[in-house]
Formats: structure tokens, C-alpha cells, sequence
């Protein structure tokens, strides 16, 4: 198949690779080569998770196979994005189980990251919602894996970041909704006791939740948030003229000069963004996509962060030191000086068998940091220094700047992953710039 | 439902963006190809997520005589039909394709069996007195390159083949269009070097379906392509054959 050299990067910018591309738009073409190739969706990641000396592109691969519009399955092949299966799914009275911040991902990234919602607390991670994959192996050979079939290797796939093979096909159950809009309510917090407050408490509780964080708010405002609540709204409860979704013509034509987000203009924002929305005590209606992706509506927003692009930051701690640890990581980075433009704050719940999926039962924390200097990395080897000491993890999609050694730590079973590896891909053909980085590999000698 | 539209050489991706602009409007989709597997996953989309009715058969461009048998057998399955797309082409290695029979392969799949099919859809549709065919050829046929002319010639005989078809359908209220792409972004294209101005598939398919309710005959995709053309065609022979194209 024809190689194409490119350019690639995560959703971050960085790092910035060129790595020889392939496209098949053949289902018998989606195949490891006699290179190290590693597959990609729609690059949503942040980092190197889909970089790599060889990138197998799966956008082509994006048919969908079978709908069942009674009992809410879909069958569909992994280059087919969450934006094209709601455009069909919605009408009919479907919705994703679990969905990530935005709908540009495959449903291949879905499951190599097993992506989690605001639902997590309720729902799990998507893993939980698949009823089968066809995954690609090394050799050649399709294989169905589930909970239930080829267990081993399917708890490898989910989380396990394209290493175990091309995920070629992902069927999933559904849920049924009644109409395209959320019921939300917002709740403000003051600071951080009273955004733990919030989340803790039973009666505010809804199917999703998350907060947004003020990062750069400190000492007595210090984690002043906003938490979002909310639910598929019951189609007999709208008010009988609603307005329709927000239409996405936005975009960022242009990287935004490093001096733009500064402290002053972020704080600004935030001063603006948590008087707006901690208004909002009354329940009101939201369409899902405003919802569920408020930044989709801004095509290539990360030009935001500038030529030299971003690190999102995102880890989880366990409950027990969870205000700790996220009360150490948000002075940290006040203290750094770096505005964080976003970052979200959210209560995870148990943690599946995946042996490299992120969610554990606990809070996670998520917060931009714009690339502009070395220092970035020792910030991030501090914030890394906290979330080890409270048992925390980051989480691999996200990630670009973890180190093998704590990547380790923060991933107890990754030697029960390695030998499944091992088993399936022995001569180390699926290799991302992620996985040399975290030695991921297959140990060869 | 609207009346269905057949798409010879469905597997390629211009052919299913244009199925897709077809399904869009409502039209059912029958798809011809030879690949069992990937016409079952297109179809299988195309029904998903348009709600219409996609049906396949398999094709062997090389076997002349069962085209008939083909064209009769798609039309029992949908009905009328309301149109045609030859969407089916073969760039293959063009260095190799200088040589015979290598060659005579490139001519068949690019002109020889493209005439059948559209033959067959050009005798259905004349005595229907209406609708469409649209024939994807290629601006390689508009002037031989040393580069390229196994596909060029073939694609040149397509065009002249078409422009026949045209004079003879336009008494019997049938339009005849010749696409010419420029370069495209599919798998034909894909990491070859020397690309430029390349077109998505989906503003080829686009484009293609927009063209069976305009007036223009031959539709060079992106449209400035004819431009581009035109100034290499105007190139004097004597200067041309000197240039390494
Ligand atoms: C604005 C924004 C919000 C986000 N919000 C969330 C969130 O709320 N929760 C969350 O969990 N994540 C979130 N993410 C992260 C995102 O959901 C994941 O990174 C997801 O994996 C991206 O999917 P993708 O198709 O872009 O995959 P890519 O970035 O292309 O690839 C990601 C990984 O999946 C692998 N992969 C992709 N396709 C295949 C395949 N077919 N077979 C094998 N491996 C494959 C790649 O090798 C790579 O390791 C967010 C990202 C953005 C940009
Ligand atoms: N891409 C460009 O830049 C460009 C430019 C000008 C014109 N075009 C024309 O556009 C059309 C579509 O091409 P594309 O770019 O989408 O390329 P493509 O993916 O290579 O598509 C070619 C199509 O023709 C079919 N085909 C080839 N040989 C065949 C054979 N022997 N028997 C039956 N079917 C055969 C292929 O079927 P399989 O899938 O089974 O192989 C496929 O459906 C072609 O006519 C091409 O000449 C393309």
C-alpha cells in the first residue's frame, strides 16, 4: 500500500512527528505491515499515543454495518466517528453510553483509550458498553474478543492504546433517549471544600456530572468551580418550542500569539465564566451537543494555545486523598504561573478490569498547560510527584511527558498487560512513540 | 423512495460520496463491483445512514458478455432506474502498462468494458426516455503524456465515447455527462509524489450530483481544471513533445 510522509500530532500540537502514513479504504486492507506501525482514529489524543514511525490511518475504514433501531446495537467499523453514529442514531431515540468531551474521536480511539463520561460515576468507561470487537493481530488473524470471549485479550485492547492490534470493527448496546436535549443544572462552588461538597452530595446527584475549575483562583477561592449536572430530558417535559443546537461555524483560522492567554486575560475569563454559568441555579434545557461538546463548535480551538502547542494534564486519585492531592496539584500550578485555559474537575466511580484503563473510584483532575518552555516538563514531573504520592495515575490518552518508571507505578498490572502483548504481537509489530517512550514494547532477548 | 442509481465501481471512494449524494436525496443505490466484501459494508452504510434501499451485485468488468445478464438482473432487483454512474477506472502502474498485454488491461477496465456497461444503461435509458448517465473520465484523457497515455488514450476514448452517447441520448431526453477529475484524494492518489490542488471525494460527490440538474455537459472537477487545459492542450505539438509531462 502507498505511504504517504506527513507531519502528525496529537490534539496537542505536541510532540510534532513525520511519519510515513498509510490510508486503507478496504476492510481487507486495515493489515500490519512488516514495519512497527501503530493505528490512528481521528488524533484526539494529546500526545504520541498515534505517532510512530509507521501510522496506519483508519479514517476510510468508517462503514457502518448494522443497526438495530429496536434493540439499540450498533455494529460499525472503528474509523466511523461518535459525530457520524449520532447523526443517525439520535432521530431514532439512541444515544452513546459513554461519551468522551467530543464527538470527532473514532470509535477505534473510543475503545484503545476506553474513554470515560460524565457518567463515569454511574455508567463506567465504554469497555463496559461493548458487546464485541473484531480486533487485527500482528499476524493477521481477526479475532472476536469480548467480556466473554477471548476475555484476556479484550481487557488488553480496551485501554491498551492500539498495542495489541487494529481494532477493525466495535459493536456496542446503546441507550434509548426520548429527545436531543439535557436537562442541566449548575451549581456554584466557592472553592474546592465546597466543589468535594457538591459531588458528595446524594441529593444533587444526576446522571452526569463534572466541574469546571477556576485553576488560577488561589487561597481562599482556591478550586472555585462551577458543577454541571445533568440528564437526557424526557421529551414530555420540553417546553413546546426549543431552540435548536448552536451551529458550529466557528474557527480558529490562525495560532493565537503565546501573549494572548496570559494570567490576566485566563483570570478575566474565568472571573467572567464562573459569574455566567454558577448563575445558572435554575434547571434549564440544553441540547446534547451543547452539552456534551460546548468546544466542538470551535473547529481547531487549539490553535488557541499557539504555535508551540499544549499539554493536557489529566490524572485521578483515589477518593481517599483526593482533596489532598488536588488541592497540592491546583497551587502547583498557580504557583507556576501558567494559565491553565480549561480544567475540569470529576468524580470517577470503580474502576473495570482493564489493565490499562485510566478511570479508578476517585476524583479526576484535567488542566491545559500550554507548551511554552522546558519548564512545562519539571512542572509536570512535580504534578506527577503528587498524584504518585495519593496512588494516583495520568491518563494515557492525554499524555505526552510521562516517564517508563512512574509510568509503571501508576499502572500496577502494566506486567500482566506486557505478557498478553508478548503473546499476541511477539516480534513487537504495533509500536507507537508512546509506547517506546513508556516502554511498552515487547522485550526482545 | 426516488428512482435508483446504479454506481459501477462502487468501492472507489469518488463513487461513495457520490452514492452518498445520492442516497441523500432519497434515490436507492444499486452498487456494481467485483469485491463481495466491501460492497456488503457500503451498502450496508449507505442504508444505515441514508434510510434507503442499497442493493450489490458483482461485476467482471473483463467478461463482455455477461454484462447484459448483469444490467437485467440489477434492474429486476430495484425496479426503474433512474440512472447511471461508471465510476470504475484503473490507473495501475503506468511505467509497466506501456507494455502488452499489461496494457490492453489498463484499455479494458478504463474503455472497453466502461462502453459495455454504459452500452447496456444507454439502451434502457433511450427507450425510457429520460434520465441520466454520467461517466467519470479523466483530464489524462484530454492530451497523451509520455507519464501516463495507456490511461490517458483509454480515458480519451471514455470522453469521445460519452460525447457519442450525448448527441445520441440528447433526442431521447437523456443527459450525458462527462466528469474529468484532476486529482483526487483516494486510494489511486494516495502518497503519489507531484500532487497538487487535490479534491476531497466528498466535494467530488458533491459536485457530481449537482451536475445532473445544471445544464453543462462536461464538468472538469474542480472546475478549474478546464482552464489548466485548456492552456496545455493549446501547447503546439512540436513544443509539447519535447517537454517531460
Ligand atoms: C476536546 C477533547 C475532549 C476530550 N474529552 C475526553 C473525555 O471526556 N474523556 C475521555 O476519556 N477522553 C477524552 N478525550 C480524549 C479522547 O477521547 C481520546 O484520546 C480518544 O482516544 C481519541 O480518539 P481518536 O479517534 O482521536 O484516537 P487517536 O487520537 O487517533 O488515537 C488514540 C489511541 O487510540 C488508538 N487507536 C485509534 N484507532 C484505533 C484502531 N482502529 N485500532 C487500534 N487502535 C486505535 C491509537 O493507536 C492511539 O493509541 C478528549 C479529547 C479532546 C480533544
Ligand atoms: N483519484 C484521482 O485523482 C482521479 C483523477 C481523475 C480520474 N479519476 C477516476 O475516478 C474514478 C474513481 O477512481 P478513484 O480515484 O476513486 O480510484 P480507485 O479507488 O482506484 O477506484 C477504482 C474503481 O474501479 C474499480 N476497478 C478497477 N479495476 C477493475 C476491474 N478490473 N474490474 C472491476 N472493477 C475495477 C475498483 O474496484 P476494486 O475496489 O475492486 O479495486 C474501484 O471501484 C476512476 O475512473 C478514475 O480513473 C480519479
Amino acid at each position: 500500500m502507498n505511504k504517504l510522509n506527513q507531519p502528525l500530532s496529537g490534539w496537542g500540537r505536541y510532540p510534532v512527528q513525520t511519519c510515513a502514513t498509510s490510508r486503507p479504504e478496504r476492510y481487507q486492507d486495515l493489515q500490519a505491515s512488516s514495519t512497527t506501525q501503530i493505528a490512528r482514529g481521528q488524533g484526539r489524543s494529546y500526545g504520541d499515543a498515534a505517532l510512530g514511525e509507521t501510522v496506519i490511518l483508519t479514517e476510510r475504514v468508517n462503514r457502518m454495518l448494522a443497526f438495530d433501531s429496536t434493540a439499540g446495537t450498533l455494529r460499525a467499523e472503528a474509523g466511523v466517528t461518535l459525530a457520524e453514529v449520532l447523526e443517525v442514531i439520535v432521530p431514532q431515540g439512541w444515544f452513546l453510553p459513554v461519551t468522551p468531551g467530543t464527538r470527532f474521536v473514532s470509535l477505534g480511539g473510543c475503545v484503545a483509550a476506553d474513554v470515560h463520561g460524565k457518567n463515569h460515576h454511574h455508567d463506567g468507561a465504554f469497555s463496559q458498553h461493548i458487546i464485541a470487537l473484531e480486533l487485527i493481530l500482528a499476524d493477521g488473524a481477526k479475532v472476536a474478543c469480548s467480556a466473554t470471549e477471548n476475555a484476556a485479550l479484550f481487557w488488553a485492547t480496551v485501554g491498551g492504546m492500539g498495542l495489541t492490534g487494529i481494532i477493525g470493527e466495535v459493536s456496542l448496546r446503546l441507550i434509548p433517549i426520548t429527545s436531543p436535549y439535557m436537562q442541566v443544572r449548575h451549581y456554584a462552588a466557592a472553592n474546592l471544600t465546597g466543589v468535594f461538597a457538591l459531588f458528595d452530595n446524594a441529593a444533587l446527584d444526576d446522571a452526569y456530572s463534572v466541574a469546571w475549575i477556576d485553576s488560577l483562583a488561589t487561597g481562599k477561592s482556591l478550586g472555585r468551580s462551577v458543577l454541571m449536572t445533568g440528564h437526557h430530558a424526557d421529551a414530555a417535559d420540553l417546553p413546546s418550542v426549543m431552540r435548536p443546537a448552536a451551529k458550529s461555524t466557528l474557527s480558529m483560522p490562525f495560532d493565537l500569539p503565546a501573549f494572548v492567554l496570559n494570567p490576566w486575560t485566563v483570570k478575566a475569563f474565568n472571573q467572567f465564566y464562573y459569574s455566567r454559568e454558577g448563575h445558572k441555579t435554575q434547571p434549564f434545557f440544553a441540547h446534547y451537543s451543547d452539552y456534551f461538546y460546548p468546544l466542538d463548535g470551535i473547529a481547531h480551538w487549539n490553535r488557541l494555545y499557539g504555535k508551540s502547542g499544549f499539554v493536557q494534564y489529566q490524572c485521578v486519585i483515589p477518593t481517599a486523598g483526593a482533596f489532598a492531592a488536588v488541592t497540592a496539584l491546583l497551587e502547583k500550578l498557580a504557583a507556576s504561573r501558567r494559565p491553565s485555559f480549561l480544567a475540569v474537575l470529576k468524580k470517577l466511580g470503580a474502576q473495570n478490569q482493564g489493565l490499562l484503563s485510566f478511570p479508578l473510584a476517585g476524583y479526576t483532575l484535567a488542566l491545559d498547560i500550554p507548551m511554552r518552555d522546558a519548564g512545562v516538563l519539571a512542572l509536570t514531573r512535580e504534578l506527577d510527584a503528587i498524584v504518585l504520592a495519593h496512588g494516583g495515575r495520568v491518563y494515557l490518552a492525554k499524555d505526552a511527558l510521562l516517564t517508563a518508571q512512574t509510568f509503571r507505578i501508576m499502572y500496577p498490572r502494566h506486567a500482566e498487560w506486557l505478557r498478553i502483548k508478548q503473546a499476541v504481537d511477539p516480534d513487537g509489530r504495533f509500536a507507537s512513540s508512546m509506547s517506546q517512550r513508556l516502554d511498552l514494547g515487547v522485550q526482545h532477548g | 423512495m426516488a428512482e435508483a442509481v446504479m454506481i459501477v465501481g462502487a468501492t472507489s471512494a469518488i463513487a461513495r460520496a457520490t452514492a452518498a449524494a445520492f442516497a441523500a436525496l432519497g434515490h436507492d443505490i444499486y452498487l456494481a463491483g467485483r469485491n463481495a466484501d466491501e460492497l456488503t459494508r457500503i451498502a450496508a452504510d449507505l442504508a444505515i445512514r441514508y434510510q434507503v434501499r442499497a442493493h450489490w451485485g458483482i461485476f467482471v468488468a473483463e467478461d463482455l458478455t455477461s454484462h447484459a445478464a448483469f444490467f437485467n438482473q440489477a434492474m429486476a432487483e430495484m425496479g426503474e432506474m433512474r440512472g447511471v454512474v461508471l465510476a470504475m477506472g484503473m490507473l495501475g502502474d503506468q511505467q509497466a502498462a506501456r507494455d502488452f498485454p499489461l496494457g490492453a488491461e489498463v484499455i479494458m477496465v478504463n474503455f472497453t468494458a466502461a462502453a459495455s456497461i454504459l452500452s447496456h444503461s444507454a439502451n434502457y435509458l433511450e427507450a425510457r426516455k429520460q434520465g441520466f448517465i454520467i461517466g467519470i473520465s479523466s483530464v489524462a484523457g484530454d492530451r497523451g503524456r509520455q507519464s501516463n497515455y495507456p490511461y490517458g488514450a483509454a480515458k480519451a476514448g471514455l470522453s469521445a465515447y460519452l460525447q457519442g452517447l450525448r448527441n445520441r441520448l440528447s433526442h431521447s431526453n437523456v443527459r450525458v455527462i462527462t466528469v474529468k477529475p484532476g486529482f483526487v484524494d483516494t486510494a489511486m492518489t494516495y502518497g503519489m509524489a507531484g500532487l497538487f490542488l487535490v479534491a476531497s471525494p466528498q466535494y467530488m460527490g458533491e459536485r457530481i450530483v449537482r451536475a445532473v440538474n445544471k445544464s453543462a455537459d462536461v464538468v472538469y472537477l474542480p472546475w478549474f481544471w478546464r482552464y489548466i487545459m485548456l492552456i496545455i492542450k493549446t501547447i503546439p505539438e512540436a513544443i509539447f513533445k519535447k517537454l517531460k509531462l
